[in-house]
């Protein structure tokens, strides 16, 4: 019947036609303004600085030089400045504590919600939710509030005769990395909820009557069983944690500088936006790092369950 | 092992611990917010010590200038934002699921989940010299519109995720029935796959209205004079000594996204 077949494969070139156009729409508003401004951007690190903000439409690498370097203004000689260097440093530490953090906090309370009766676990992951959606600026200016030298804390201490000057803890180190602990621990969770749920707990029992401890079971049996679910939630802890601009802002007071202020203050205040365009490459670099090792670690394996 | 553990009564499943890590994961996420919001309604202006139940506070918040042309502003770009990125991601989600593969499809899912790889301060930045980049060459300035093009960008995934999960879950049988019976493939689509699709389209663009609504680092960004949102508007107003006002503020924007996530919740769960 090739009259039949003929028409069949017309009807599919056009079902897929018609696929093609309802996708458009989409792909044309995030080429246009999502995609097409990244490429502006890698444009603009390879250009000079004007100096209102902005650039001048000539070749350079001065952004990328001066990154590492810093010409003398006398004999032009560059000297190594670790200025940039120690700033991604100290974000690439302060992500990778907070992602730490995540998991221990995150992996335990993922498992207790994965092993409750089914409908207490819906509520459970809407309490989770909840905060995921909820305003990220709201909800670091809360813990602001907690811990500055007026705030709530140093208060009730006072008040409880504990101490008696303010504990100076907003501004630190410490309170940045609560800050991004507290924005981004449901996106630790809910992956990993998503992995345990599916745990086939046979195995867990087929452990136990192998005599394995407890512990032996988490160990051998649960954790390997959770890895997508742990990788994939560390990812989505880490790269957002790499560039969080927010909980910095708010918890840093400029003092604890983090990538992500930094890109903003070069296009602000700096008015140097090749260099700010650069260090946005940079970062988008190290992003596209933790995504390959996501994907290495994750292609062509079966998901268990 | 097993049975010895099942007969002293111990819940295979059971880690020592783990419930009070979450219980400690629920304090942590919770405990900031539920302080903020109790003190606005203290009826004195101490942030530590809660002196009486008032609602001066959501008076003076509700009749401040600022917080009302910034609820404005707030409103005609959330809600443009959510219209426009729930239109085109419905119909992507009808492009990309439930259909025969097309070449490009995979290309296709990840231009559309891009917005949810790149680290916000990149797309704004990014947005940012995109739009000053139009505005030097050709002169083209949107005005709040800018932010509306801004803000659908990274929308779109947001409101894709719930409209693709409903219809991969939806029976195609009724679809093929109004087939059948003689329905044009447009009829078949308005009285039979929009209906039923409905729940997840409005699941999205619920979403889609509170990613828009909260957004901060992005508007930062890109908002030019005269449009700020209730997020920028909050955060002009830190810099000033903290009154209950400013919790009051808080709260109420709070409230809107836990109203907003709730609805999204409520409907994405009722079954077809």
């Amino acid at each position: 019947m090739p009259d039949a077949l003929a028409a069949a494969n017309v009807l599919d070139r056009q079902i897929t036609r018609r696929s093609r156009l309802l996708t458009l729409p989409a792909l044309l508003v995030i080429g246009v303004f999502g995609v097409l401004p990244l490429l502006i951007i890698v444009v603009y690190s390879f250009l000079a600085p004007a100096p209102y903000g902005g650039v001048e439409w000539h070749f350079s690498t001065e952004a990328y030089v001066s990154f590492l370097f810093q010409e003398d203004i006398f004999d032009g000689t560059l000297s190594f400045v670790p200025d940039f260097l120690l700033i991604y440093l100290r974000s690439l530490i302060y992500a990778v504590v907070t992602t730490i953090v995540c998991l221990f906090l995150g992996f335990p309370t993922a498992y207790f919600m994965a092993t409750r009766p089914p409908r207490q676990r819906g509520f459970w992951v809407l309490l989770i939710t909840i905060p995921f959606w909820s305003n990220l600026l709201i909800r670091t200016l809360a813990i602001m509030m907690i811990i500055r030298d007026q705030g709530i804390l140093n208060g009730i201490m006072i008040d409880l005769g504990l101490i008696k000057q303010p504990v100076v803890m907003l501004y630190t180190d410490g309170a940045i990395v609560l800050g991004l602990l507290y924005s981004y621990l449901p996106f630790m969770v809910l992956p990993l909820y998503s992995s345990l749920e599916k745990l086939d707990f046979r195995l867990v029992e087929a452990g136990f009557d192998l005599y394995a401890t407890r512990w032996q079971v988490l160990r051998r049996i649960i954790i390997p069983l959770a890895k997508p679910g742990i990788i994939a939630g560390s990812l989505l802890v880490f790269i957002p944690a790499l560039g969080a601009y927010v909980a910095p802002l708010i918890l840093g007071g400029g003092r604890h500088l983090m990538i992500g202020e930094l890109i903003a203050q070069q296009f602000g205040t700096s008015r140097n936006w090749p260099l700010g365009a650069a260090q946005a490459i940079i970062l988008m670099a190290g992003v596209m790092v933790a995504l390959f090792f996501y994907v290495r670690n994750t292609g062509g394996k079966v998901q268990h369950g | 092992m097993a049975e010895a553990l099942a007969r002293k009564g111990l819940d295979l499943k059971h880690q020592p611990g783990f419930h009070a890590i979450a219980v400690i994961c629920l304090l942590l996420l919770y405990a900031p917010i539920l302080v903020l919001a109790v003190l606005s309604f203290n009826s004195g202006d101490d942030l530590v010590h809660f002196s009486g139940l008032s609602t001066q506070w959501y008076g003076k918040a509700l009749a401040n200038e600022g917080f009302h042309a910034a609820a404005t502003n707030t409103l005609i770009i959330s809600v443009t934002s959510m219209i426009l990125s729930t239109a085109v991601a419905t119909a992507a989600a009808l492009g990309t699921t439930r259909t025969r593969a097309w070449r490009g499809q995979g290309a296709a899912f990840m231009v559309i989940n891009l917005p949810l790889m790149v680290p916000e301060i990149i797309t704004a930045v990014a947005t940012l010299s995109f739009f000053s980049l139009l505005a030097s060459l050709a002169n083209i300035n949107f005005g709040i519109g800018n932010l509306i093009l801004a803000h659908t960008v990274f929308c779109i995934p947001f409101a894709y995720m719930p409209i693709r999960a409903r219809l991969e879950d939806m029976d195609v049988t009724l679809e093929n029935a109004a087939a059948d019976l003689y329905a044009t493939p447009w009829r078949a689509f308005r009285r039979v796959t929009l209906p039923l699709l409905m729940p997840g389209i409005t699941a999205g663009a619920a979403l889609a209205f509170i990613v828009s609504f909260d957004d901060f680092t992005i508007t930062q960004l890109v908002a030019g004079p005269g449009q700020t949102t209730l997020p920028l508007f909050i955060w002009s107003q830190i810099r000033r000594p903290i009154t209950p006002e400013l919790n009051a503020m808080c709260s109420i924007l709070l409230g809107i996204s836990i109203l907003f996530v709730l609805a999204s919740y409520l409907i994405a769960r009722k079954r077809a």
